[in-house]
C-alpha cells in the first residue's frame, strides 16, 4: 500500500511540484542582498578591524612598551623593541603588528593598560608589495591620528558596558 | 532574375528570424540570471546598465578572447563542432510558423524536419567532447549522447500522439486542427495531457538542461562536454543551448498549447478571442521560464535515475497514450485534420 503511494506520488510530481511552489514563493520575497560598495550594513562600536596606536591630548604615545599585548597574543602576531627615552620613561623602539597573522581577537586591546593599542572600525584595506602587512609603529600612530575622534567615540559608548 | 530575387526574398527572412532569436537568446540568459537569483533570494546582474546590458557585456568579453585549442585535439571536428551544435538550433526555426501562414517554410514533415533538427544538435556535443581529447569532456559527451537517445525515443513518441490526433505533419495545420469554439479547452494539451508533460520534459533533457545536465555536470565533470572551449566558440556553444531552449518553448507552446490560437477562442471576448501572433509569444514565454524554474529548484537527477525516468516511466506511459489518442480519433472525439 505504502509503496503504491509512493509510486503515484512521484508519478504526478507531486513533490517536484511542492518544490516548484516553493520556489514561485521565494520568487516574490523581498531580497536581503545588500549593495555592498553602496549599501553597508550598520557596524558594531566593538567591531575590531585594523589597528591603531593613540596618543594622549598633549601628542604624548600612551604606549608605556610593558608588552602585555605582544605576551597576550595568540597568533604571537605582535613583536615590541623598547628603551628608555632621554627623558628617562621607557617607550617602545619598534611596534610592529603581522597582519597576515593577527586573527582580530581584540585581546591586545583588552589588555593595554593605558588604551593605546586599539583596533578601529577600518576593515577595507588592501597591501600592493610584500611586506606591507607587517605594520610599524609610525603607521600605526598615523592611523590613531587620523582616527582619534571615532575612537574616543566608540570607547566612551562601550565604556558603560566593560 | 526570379531565382535572384527569391533568394534574396528567403535570405532577408531568414535574417528577420536569426537576429531576433540571437537578440532573444541575450535577454533570456539575462532573464535567466535575474529569475534564479530571485528564486534565490538574491537580486542577479544589476551593474551593466541596471543588468539590462549584462548579456551583451558578458557576449563581447566572449568574442574579444582568444579560441584555445588543446594541443592533442582534432583541431577540424574541434572547430566544427560548435558550428554542428549551432546550425540545427537555428536550423529547426524555418519550420516554425508565428501565425497562420507566417512560416520561413510551410513544409508538409513539418514536425519530421523538426524531429530531424532536434536531434542534430547532438551532433555537435559528441564531436566536441570526443576531439579536445580531454576525459571531461569525453565524459560529458558520453552522458550526452547517452541521455539524448533515450529521450529522442520519449520525445519522438509525444509527437507521435499528436500526429495522430491532428492528422497532419504540417505545424501550420497541426495548430489549426486545436481551433474551435471552446477556446484552449480545444487545444491538444488536455487529450494528450501525458504526452504534453512528456514532451515537454524531454525537451528538458534534450537540451541539457537542469535537472538533466548531466552533460555539464559542473560539480563532477568541470563543464562536461565544452570544458576545453574559450571565446566565441564557447560563445556559440552558450547560443545553440539557449536558441534550443527558445525552440522548444516555441514547438510545446504550438503543438500542445494552440500556438497562435486565443485561449479565449469563441468566448466571444472581442480582441482577446482573436488568434495572434502574441499568443505564441505568451505561451512560449511561460515554457521558457518553466525551464528557469526548473533551474532553480531541482538538483541534478543521477546518471541512472535519467535512464530510468525516460525507459520505463516516459516510454511505457508515450506508447500507451498514443493508442489512447489513436482510440480517441477512432472514436470520432477529434476529426483528424480538421
Amino acid at each position: 500500500m505504502k509503496r503504491a503511494v509512493e509510486y503515484i506520488k512521484s508519478l504526478f510530481l507531486l513533490e517536484l511540484l511542492a518544490g516548484m511552489a516553493l520556489t514561485w514563493r521565494y520568487l516574490w520575497a523581498p531580497k536581503v542582498t545588500i549593495h555592498y560598495p553602496q549599501e553597508r550594513i550598520p557596524q558594531s562600536p566593538r567591531f575590531r578591524g585594523l589597528h591603531a596606536l593613540r596618543r594622549y591630548a598633549n601628542g604624548e604615545e600612551r604606549c608605556i612598551a610593558c608588552k602585555l599585548c605582544e605576551a597576550v597574543c595568540p597568533a604571537l602576531a605582535i613583536t615590541i623593541d623598547s628603551e628608555p627615552r632621554e627623558d628617562g620613561s621607557r617607550r617602545t623602539t619598534r611596534y610592529e603588528i603581522d597582519l597576515f597573522k593577527c586573527i582580530y581577537c581584540g585581546f591586545c586591546e583588552e589588555s593595554c593598560p593605558v588604551d593605546s593599542i586599539v583596533e578601529t572600525h577600518i576593515h577595507e584595506y588592501h597591501f600592493e608589495q610584500r611586506g606591507e602587512n607587517i605594520v610599524g609603529k609610525a603607521k600605526l600612530l598615523a592611523i590613531g591620528d587620523r582616527f582619534e575622534a571615532e575612537i574616543a567615540e566608540r570607547k566612551a559608548f562601550d565604556a558603560a558596558y566593560r | 532574375m526570379d531565382t535572384l530575387l527569391l533568394l534574396l526574398w528567403t535570405l532577408v527572412k531568414i535574417l528577420a528570424i536569426a537576429v531576433p532569436l540571437i537578440v532573444l537568446v541575450a535577454f533570456f540568459v539575462l532573464w535567466e540570471r535575474k529569475v534564479i537569483g530571485w528564486m534565490h533570494s538574491r537580486h542577479g546582474p544589476t551593474y551593466v546598465g541596471k543588468g539590462i546590458l549584462q548579456a551583451f557585456a558578458d557576449t563581447f568579453k566572449l568574442l574579444l578572447k582568444e579560441v584555445m585549442v588543446p594541443a592533442n585535439a582534432n583541431g577540424v571536428l574541434f572547430r566544427l563542432a560548435p558550428l554542428l551544435a549551432l546550425a540545427p538550433a537555428f536550423a529547426a526555426w524555418a519550420v516554425v510558423p508565428f501565425q497562420d501562414g507566417m512560416a520561413l517554410s510551410n513544409a508538409n514533415a513539418g514536425l519530421l524536419y523538426l524531429l530531424a533538427m532536434t536531434s542534430m544538435g547532438v551532433y555537435g556535443i559528441l564531436l566536441a567532447g570526443w576531439a579536445s581529447n580531454s576525459k571531461y569532456a569525453f565524459l560529458g559527451a558520453m552522458r550526452s549522447a547517452a541521455q539524448v537517445v533515450s529521450y529522442e525515443i520519449a520525445m519522438g513518441f509525444a509527437l507521435v500522439g499528436v500526429l495522430v490526433a491532428a492528422g497532419s505533419m504540417n505545424i501550420t495545420d497541426i495548430v489549426n486542427a486545436q481551433a474551435g469554439n471552446s477556446g484552449l479547452f480545444e487545444w491538444f494539451w488536455l487529450p494528450l495531457l501525458p504526452l504534453f508533460v512528456i514532451y515537454f520534459i524531454s525537451g528538458v533533457a534534450e537540451t541539457n538542461r537542469a535537472p538533466f545536465d548531466v552533460a555539464e555536470g559542473e560539480s563532477e565533470i568541470v563543464a562536461g562536454f565544452h570544458v576545453e572551449y574559450s571565446g566565441s566558440a564557447f560563445a556559440i556553444f552558450f547560443l545553440a543551448e539557449y536558441a534550443n531552449m527558445i525552440l522548444i518553448s516555441f514547438l510545446t507552446a504550438l503543438l500542445f498549447l494552440g500556438g497562435w490560437l486565443s485561449p479565449f477562442q469563441g468566448w466571444g471576448w472581442g480582441l482577446l478571442s482573436e488568434p495572434s501572433m502574441f499568443w505564441l509569444f505568451a505561451k512560449a514565454f511561460v515554457f521558457a521560464f518553466m525551464f528557469l524554474w526548473f533551474r532553480a529548484t531541482f538538483p541534478r537527477y543521477r546518471y541512472d535515475q535519467i535512464m530510468r525516468l525516460g525507459w520505463k516511466v516516459f516510454i511505457p506511459i508515450t506508447i500507451v497514450w498514443i493508442l489512447a489518442a489513436a482510440w480517441f480519433v477512432h472514436a470520432g472525439w477529434f476529426v483528424a485534420g480538421a
